[in-house]
């Protein structure tokens, strides 16, 4: 094991090259809903436990599954009020289970990646092959499903090895939502290709805002808007990347969703918000950016040793 | 540690859920209906009456509300016991002084301790739902089918000898089932339970000793969850409730009716510092045009009276 992860180098929030995004914007705004499927039963993972109660734990898989039979919907009209498309952490069974979930998505423009195949299959202690393995199935699963090539990932259940990041890159995916180590897009070092790091969020996520941080939904709004506010005043020097990570098993119940939309619309009717997807932020870093970033960490690196 | 090859099997990845208990059905495509008397939301109060040894197993896990202490928890079993005896006596009062009814989930337990109350319920015209033995009793997978058997036997044939009610809703304690569960009751008559929290309207689930309704029943409403576990303050409690309401109020326009389900706890919302605040809330709810305070039995006939019941093949 390592003492490091070693898939970037220090990088402080100071002199960096300026991001520009489309049309002088100063924040990349993009939400995630997670679209998970947990089964009740699943093969046991040594590394983890699926449930808290022994099986079946039929609370917890319950809560889930109401996230996708009601809350999903709740959560989709109120994010076309306010004009945001989704990019879908997708655990890609879904394909299978809830086809019309997906059918709706891709309806109305939405993105999807791969959280995976079930969000109840952990990463921990997966061969290489096996690693491939549920990789190639996103890809497959996904396609055939929407017509779409994941761009993205986010681990199943924030499971993974050592090896993940540089199969992501060897398979042509252009973000990882895995890591949390910055508010702008970084590249990351992998074995060959090139993968960045999308910000995601581990603080304004919902299962962690009421959860963890037991916020009310109103809390949880005041939250989103305050993110946003210091986002956006940053992003007037250099671009900045907000995310809301989103489960519909918890934003999406009648006592949430309401104060969750009136923070939605309060990011969105400010100017100078890009109001994107997680693909489309990376296609532009890509093409204008990743070369200005690569050179000031290669000139870092340079003058560290 | 590495990870056998059938870890990437998948054997129930195909349309709908990954058991057979009930199909897949998404919420926002119900035909829209009313409620048979005309009112578009349903709000169901379900308190829950438990008992709580001083002397718990805690298995196969100890129950929310169980002993926390050391051997004997006199803290924790008397402030549980608080609920029974003084915190549901304000709310029956409450209840009866605003005309509404509502079901109370009772541990067979509670009944045979305090017949008084059982009474005391079932004057006032309230629907008991059986509720298991007591709070230490969980049925879970490790239980053998005789011995989860008996203890559904014993709570119904306790809370029918008590109360003079068939008891018709079942709410397993702690939400805690095993795979048998849902049979077992069938078995015996029970018509709808309340463990499953995946939907706001009622449907139905299979065993293999026929059909029971799932009734909703609010994990994340609940004022364990919200004003014990999350910590919140009345005020934002009774807020979350009323931003609730008025949610599907608004939904009930378009998508037909709703169900509001409040599940309540003495111990919790009985305290006098909490009290004042669920008089003001259960006020200003029964103040509202449309709602509908029913049982959960009355849920069920009304449900099971319409046409598109969800009495469809799973």
């Amino acid at each position: 094991m390592k003492r490091d992860p070693g898939l970037y180098d220090y990088w402080p929030y100071r002199d960096r090259p300026r991001l520009r995004w489309p049309g002088g914007a100063r924040v990349a705004f993009w939400v995630a809903p997670n679209i998970e499927y947990y089964e009740l039963d699943p093969p046991p993972n040594p590394h983890r436990q699926p449930w808290p109660r022994p099986y079946p734990d039929v609370l917890s898989y319950s809560h889930r599954d109401y996230g996708n039979r009601v809350g999903h919907y709740r959560m989709m009209e109120a994010m076309d009020r306010c004009g945001v498309r989704g990019s879908v952490s997708l655990s890609v069974a879904l394909c299978q289970h809830h086809p019309e979930l997906i059918r709706d998505g891709v309806e109305r423009g939405w993105e999807f990646f791969s959280h995976g195949i079930y969000n109840t299959r952990y990463s921990y202690g997966m061969d290489e092959s096996q690693e491939r393995a549920i990789i190639e199935d996103s890809i497959r699963t996904v396609r055939e499903a929407t017509g779409q090539t994941i761009a993205g990932w986010l681990a199943p259940a924030l499971t993974h090895t050592e090896r993940t990041m540089d199969l992501l890159a060897e398979y042509g995916l252009l973000y990882t939502c895995d890591l949390f180590q910055d508010d702008q897009p970084q590249p990351i070092k992998v074995a060959k290709g090139r993968l960045i790091s999308m910000p995601y969020s581990l603080e304004i996520n919902d299962v962690i805002a009421y959860g963890t941080a037991c916020a009310t939904p109103r809390a949880y709004g005041d939250m989103i808007r305050r993110q946003f506010d210091t986002l956006y005043e940053e992003g007037a020097e250099s671009g900045t990347v907000m995310c809301i990570p989103l489960h519909a098993y918890l934003v999406g119940h009648p006592h949430r969703i309401g104060p969750f939309e009136e923070a939605l619309r309060y990011i969105t009717s400010h100017e100078g918000v890009w109001v994107t997807t997680a693909r489309e932020i990376a296609e532009h870093y890509y093409t204008n950016c990743y070369e200005a970033v690569e050179a000031d960490l290669q000139r870092r690196a340079g003058t560290v040793s | 540690m590495t990870l056998p090859a059938d870890y990437l099997e998948y054997p129930r990845r195909r349309h709908g859920m990954d058991q057979d208990w009930y199909p897949w059905r998404p919420h926002f495509a119900q035909p829209a209906r009313t409620w048979p008397n005309g009112a578009r939301l349903a709000v169901w109060l379900c308190t829950s009456l438990e008992f709580f040894p001083l002397n718990p197993t805690g298995k196969p896990f100890k129950a929310p509300g169980s002993m926390v202490t050391a051997y004997p928890d006199l803290r924790h079993y008397t402030t549980r016991d608080y609920g029974n005896r003084v915190g549901v006596y304000r709310m029956l009062r409450l209840f009866a002084d605003l005309g509404v009814r509502g079901s109370f989930a009772m541990n067979s337990a509670v009944a045979a301790r305090y017949p008084q109350l059982v009474a005391d319920v079932c004057r006032d015209g309230h629907e008991i739902v059986a509720h298991g033995v007591d709070m230490d009793q969980l049925h879970h997978g490790g239980l053998e089918e005789p011995a989860e058997a008996a203890l559904v036997d014993e709570c119904l044939a306790t809370l029918l000898a008590a109360s003079g009610q068939r008891v018709r809703g079942w709410l397993s304690p702690a939400r805690s089932e095993s795979p048998r569960t849902a049979a077992l009751l069938a078995a015996r008559g029970i018509e709808y339970f309340c463990d499953f929290v995946n939907d706001e309207l009622p449907y139905e689930f299979s065993t293999p000793a026929g059909t029971l309704l799932a009734m909703p029943h609010s994990h994340e409403l609940s004022d364990r969850q919200i004003l014990v576990d999350y910590r919140h303050s009345e005020a934002e409690y009774a807020q979350q409730v009323v931003d609730q309401l008025e949610r599907l109020q608004s939904e009930c326009a378009h998508n037909g009716r709703r169900i509001l389900s409040l599940p309540l706890t003495p111990y919790i919302v009985g305290l006098p510092y909490r009290f004042g605040m669920l008089r003001e809330l259960l006020r200003d709810l029964a103040s509202r045009p449309g709602v509908w305070f029913a049982t959960g039995g009355e849920l069920l006939d009304a449900w099971r009276a319409s046409p598109d019941s969800g009495r469809e093949a799973a």
